[in-house]
């Protein structure tokens, strides 16, 4: 038995397939889901997938917010499933106010393609249970509007309740406050990040680590044994 | 204005009209009436001028491409040729791969970022015309002088464009170059490269067939940008005392795109088209006659049907309009149905603009008046030919006779170590990822080498592991010495890159950019170069599939360095044996293939050390360049080498700091013997590649180059965190980096 996992495609987005690969590899169901359509096909989990959707025209992610799909997607997020929103689509996650703060432009102006070292934060979401607390993975990066910002009340709430889920290490590529790559919400069913953690599955591909694929193995054992 | 249909044409021959501020020249414009048989329309008028423009009809260059077609070498895979929007070859498994590289070198002085972004644009729709799926980028990129003030304005505005395009399509970035050259300074050059993947049976042509199938237009509305810009922009030298032509260059929207890809698959993947044509150069006077041309029929459009941004614009700016992120499809009537629901599903909006018809005409009507009606042949194909005049340059002795031998060179180790770092510092040697980093190389998941490997390589089907690799490389410096070696050098280059990533090198594109065909200098550097790249390619037994002609690169008087831009395809069976460039371990033995001779002219070294051009460039060997591929490849097959890296400008000295660099660790060299330190590290012989070999494989390695005579000479080992050259001094690789990554961010962060 195994978990259904969703991935939904908006005019623009990029990484679908990718991600689609990723809940493969790990072992899941990988479902398309459609940006017109409400209906979730009885998945389990959603991710958000990187991209421009809607061409990342008026803000990242404004317009995908109020599509079809992300009606129910919030409605059941907010009802615990489990929902990973990756660099748009954590974009996606913030202008729906499913996440706190939001992204801007990177400091440097820059469009930036890396390598990235990480510190897994929190090993308790749904999305990290298969990391240890304190891990360091390297995942790529790549995006325009990456910076992490939110004010310093929010900030200092989600470092007291242990919601900052990763931080960057080394470099800040795109000068988030406080070197915040990805947080969770109070719950720990929806997680966003800005790197890609789907580029780095397979030894092959891309950084030629498979450094995030726990980000698949941790929600498909919490949905297998849940 | 009043409209100018056919009948006002006939009843009014004396009209005076705007040929010449088209850009047609008078003989021309005689031919147009001697083929219509009365003057023609404005319609009529403005579509010939369009694609009789340099860019379109290639009149100067076709004379000498044909070459490309006459010494074609056998080859199993070639099932596309020259003539397409690109040309197809078979990679097995039921697998094809369509690729091409084209030029956006003026609009993109004009207007860096749009540009640069919609040759990007152009590039992948073309690809995708070809009923391929686009899998990859590669961006071949000359700029002036690295340290001009105009470059800081052009290059971050180039390399945004492509990235703010190429990154919002969801196409991997995979490889490409960066030079610098004063020569470049009014005319960078801006080609940019597409693969695409399909299966045998999914191959599309531009053509119309069929009459009562319709000719659906559909993507982004037609705006009034980009109108005239092929005449116009791509086919004049820039002149300062003209007013400024920046409306005529395009305005990308990669959103638009990304769908009109998306769209076009789908509707591919049901079967719903028997012709497709991407928009590109020349709009829509360009698709229309292609697609009828090379079909059976004729041809009628309702030109008032087209979707506009900008509902002021006359029928004339309508046809010359070059707005991104159009395609037109010739459509079976049972098919249009589906047709559009498919694109009502992306968002694309999508309109029957008319229908193929029994005739030989192609008819365009607006609001039911006929304002053209041409013999489509006479308009896409049968434009006219020039015996362009061509002499040798009274300087070119001069130039080959300035031989960079004669420099001096550096006398000691300390001297020698100077030397290096200001190498491998400069500008055109140092690091780019300033540059690449700016470009999304992951997305799809496929990607197995990206810059700054040698080639770029996807994997194209995750079950077998099958992939391909591509590799581009020019170098003007050569090619000004002798153009014809110069072409032959970028083709050599290129192949070696491909078969050192481990792929086999199978079929090529080119992009030929050059000065002013109206000099006869120049028109004998064209000349030259394609027939050294012709005869290039049959030895090599790797086929022209198609390219571009980027003519009129030069400012005033002035000449660019006559640069042929070649971008190599190679398949590779299993990508997990994709040889990386990287020195990953210590203790792998570095061997050097191939002979190094004294060969300075042109190099790296002559330009960085004594700001000098002159003598003859390295000697070309093909069957060597070949016999090099094969071993690369045999390698990469039975385990042999750990890692390879082609030799070529900056020679073996920048090769081994770019593979130490990447893995990571330090080599130990050797001088061998018969060679002394200064041409052992900077000469720039073709035909050698530097490997490095695991120990256990040591022996086997060397008796296949034995069997097979290929020279391969031991020349050390990766060890440390230094580059030691034994003997002579040492550079340690934090001083390497920082020397070799700084440059670039210094010069335009």
């Amino acid at each position: 038995m195994t978990a259904r996992i969703g991935v939904v495609t908006f005019p623009g987005t990029l990484d679908d397939q990718d991600a689609l690969r990723a809940a493969r590899l790990a072992g899941a169901e990988p479902v398309s889901l459609w940006h017109r359509d409400k209906d979730l096909k009885q998945v389990d989990a959603v991710v958000l997938a990187g991209g421009f959707s809607y061409g990342d025209y008026l803000r990242a992610g404004a317009i995908s917010r109020f599509s079809p799909v992300m009606e129910t997607i919030i409605e059941q997020a907010k009802a615990g499933m489990p929902v990973l929103g990756i660099c748009n689509g954590f974009q996606i996650l913030t202008e729906a106010h499913l996440l706190p703060g939001a992204m801007l432009r990177n400091n440097h102006l820059h469009f930036i393609c890396r390598d990235q070292k990480l510190r897994v934060e929190n090993a308790e979401t749904a999305w990290t249970s298969d990391y240890s607390a304190g891990q360091e993975i390297e995942v790529p990066l790549k995006n325009m509007d990456g910076r992490y910002v939110a004010d310093e009340r929010t900030l200092d709430e989600l470092e007291a309740e242990g919601r900052v889920a990763f931080r960057y290490l080394d470099v800040n590529p795109n000068g988030s406050l406080r070197d915040i790559a990805g947080i969770t919400n109070a719950a720990g069913n929806v997680v966003g990040l800005m790197p890609h953690p789907e580029h780095a599955v397979e030894p092959l591909i891309g950084t030629g680590k498979t450094d995030g694929l726990g980000f698949f193995t941790s929600i498909l054992k919490k949905l297998v044994n849940a | 204005m009043s409209l100018d249909t056919v009948k006002h044409a006939s009843e009014t021959p004396d009209s005076e009209q705007p040929w010449k501020e088209l850009g047609l020249k008078e003989d021309e414009y005689a031919r147009i009436r001697e083929i219509l048989g009365r003057r023609p329309t404005g319609a009529e008028l403005a579509m010939y001028s369009v694609m009789w423009s340099e860019h379109c009809s290639y009149k100067s260059s076709k004379v000498h491409l044909k070459q490309f077609g006459e010494k074609t070498p056998e080859n199993d895979a070639m099932l596309v040729g020259i003539g397409e929007n690109a040309g197809v070859v078979d990679v097995g498994q039921g697998y094809a791969v369509t690729f091409k590289v084209e030029s956006h070198n003026h609009p993109s002085y004009i207007e860096p970022y749009q540009g640069a972004a919609t040759g990007v644009g152009g590039i992948v729709r073309d690809i995708l015309a070809m009923g391929a799926r686009p899998v990859a980028v590669v961006d071949p990129l000359r700029f002036g002088a690295a340290d001009h003030p105009d470059t800081k304005r052009v290059l971050p505005g180039v390399v945004a464009g492509i990235g703010g395009y190429g990154n919002c399509l969801g196409l991997p970035n995979i490889g490409g170059e960066v030079v610098f050259d004063s020569c470049y300074q009014g005319n960078p050059l801006v080609n940019a490269g597409c693969i695409g993947v399909m299966k045998h049976e999914d191959i599309h042509l531009a053509k119309a067939s069929g009459p009562g199938n319709k000719v659906i237009l559909y993507g982004a509305r037609t705006g009034g940008d980009g109108i005239g810009g092929v005449s116009v922009l791509a086919s004049e030298t820039f002149d300062d005392t003209k007013p400024t032509k920046r409306p005529a260059v395009q305005v990308g929207d990669p959103f638009q795109e990304k769908l009109l890809i998306e769209c076009t698959l789908e509707i591919f993947q049901e079967k719903l088209v028997a012709g497709i044509q991407d928009l590109g150069g020349a709009g829509l006077s360009c698709a229309t006659s292609e697609l009828a041309s090379a079909g059976s029929g004729g041809m009628r459009v309702d030109l008032e049907k087209v979707h506009l941004r900008d509902a002021t614009l006359s029928p004339e700016e309508i046809l010359m309009s070059e707005s991104q992120e159009r395609m037109c499809a010739i459509v079976e009537p049972q098919h249009v149905d589906r047709f559009l629901e498919i694109c009502e599903k992306w968002d694309v909006i999508a309109v029957v603009i008319g229908e193929v018809t029994e005739g030989e005409r192609l008819e365009i009507f607006w609001h039911g008046e006929q304002i053209v009606d041409v013999p489509p042949r006479s308009v896409a194909h049968e434009g006219p030919t020039y015996h362009r005049p061509f002499a040798r340059p009274e300087w070119q002795d001069a130039l080959q006779a300035d031989d960079a031998g004669k420099l001096p060179r550096p006398q000691d180790g300390a001297e020698l170590k100077d030397q290096v770092l200001k190498l491998v510092s400069s500008p055109n040697q140092a690091s780019k990822s300033w540059i690449t980093d700016q470009y999304d190389r992951f997305v799809q998941g496929n990607t197995v080498l990206a810059q700054p490997e040698d080639a770029g390589m996807v994997r194209i089907d995750e079950e077998t592991n099958l992939g391909v690799a591509m590799a581009t490389d020019g170098n003007g410096r050569y090619a000004k010495l002798d153009p014809y070696t110069g072409a032959q050098l970028a083709l050599a280059e290129a192949y070696r890159n491909v078969a050192a990533s481990g792929a086999k090198p199978l079929a090529i594109s080119d992009c030929l950019n050059f000065g002013s065909p109206e000099d006869p200098a120049v028109m004998w550097q064209f000349a030259e170069a394609t027939r050294g790249l012709a005869d290039g390619c049959f030895q090599l037994g790797t086929p022209v599939t198609g390219g571009n002609v980027s003519l009129y690169n030069q400012t005033g008087e002035v000449a660019i360095h006559p640069t042929p831009v070649v971008a190599v395809l190679g398949v590779i069976d299993d990508v997990n044996r994709r040889t990386p460039i990287a020195f990953a371990e210590e203790g792998q033995l570095l061997y050097l293939l191939g002979d190094t001779k004294e060969e300075f002219g042109g190099s790296a070294w002559s330009e960085v050390i004594h700001q000098h051009l002159g003598g003859m460039p390295p000697a070309v060997d093909l069957d060597r360049e070949k016999l090099l591929g094969e071993i690369l490849i045999s390698g990469s097959r039975d385990g042999m080498i750990d890692a390879a890296h082609d030799l070529s400008d900056g020679g073996l000295v920048q090769a081994v700091v770019e593979s130490c660099l990447r893995g990571g660790n330090g080599a130990r060299l050797v001088v061998p013997e018969g060679l002394d330190a200064f041409t052992f590290l900077f000469s720039e012989s073709a035909g050698r590649a530097v490997v490095a070999v695991p120990r256990s494989e040591e022996l086997r390695f060397t008796d296949m180059c034995g069997a097979r005579g290929l020279p391969a000479t031991r020349i050390g080992v990766v060890d440390g965190d230094a580059v030691d050259v034994q003997g002579e001094f040492a550079l340690s690789l934090t001083e390497l980096r920082e020397a070799h990554e700084a440059t670039i961010p210094g010069l335009l962060a």
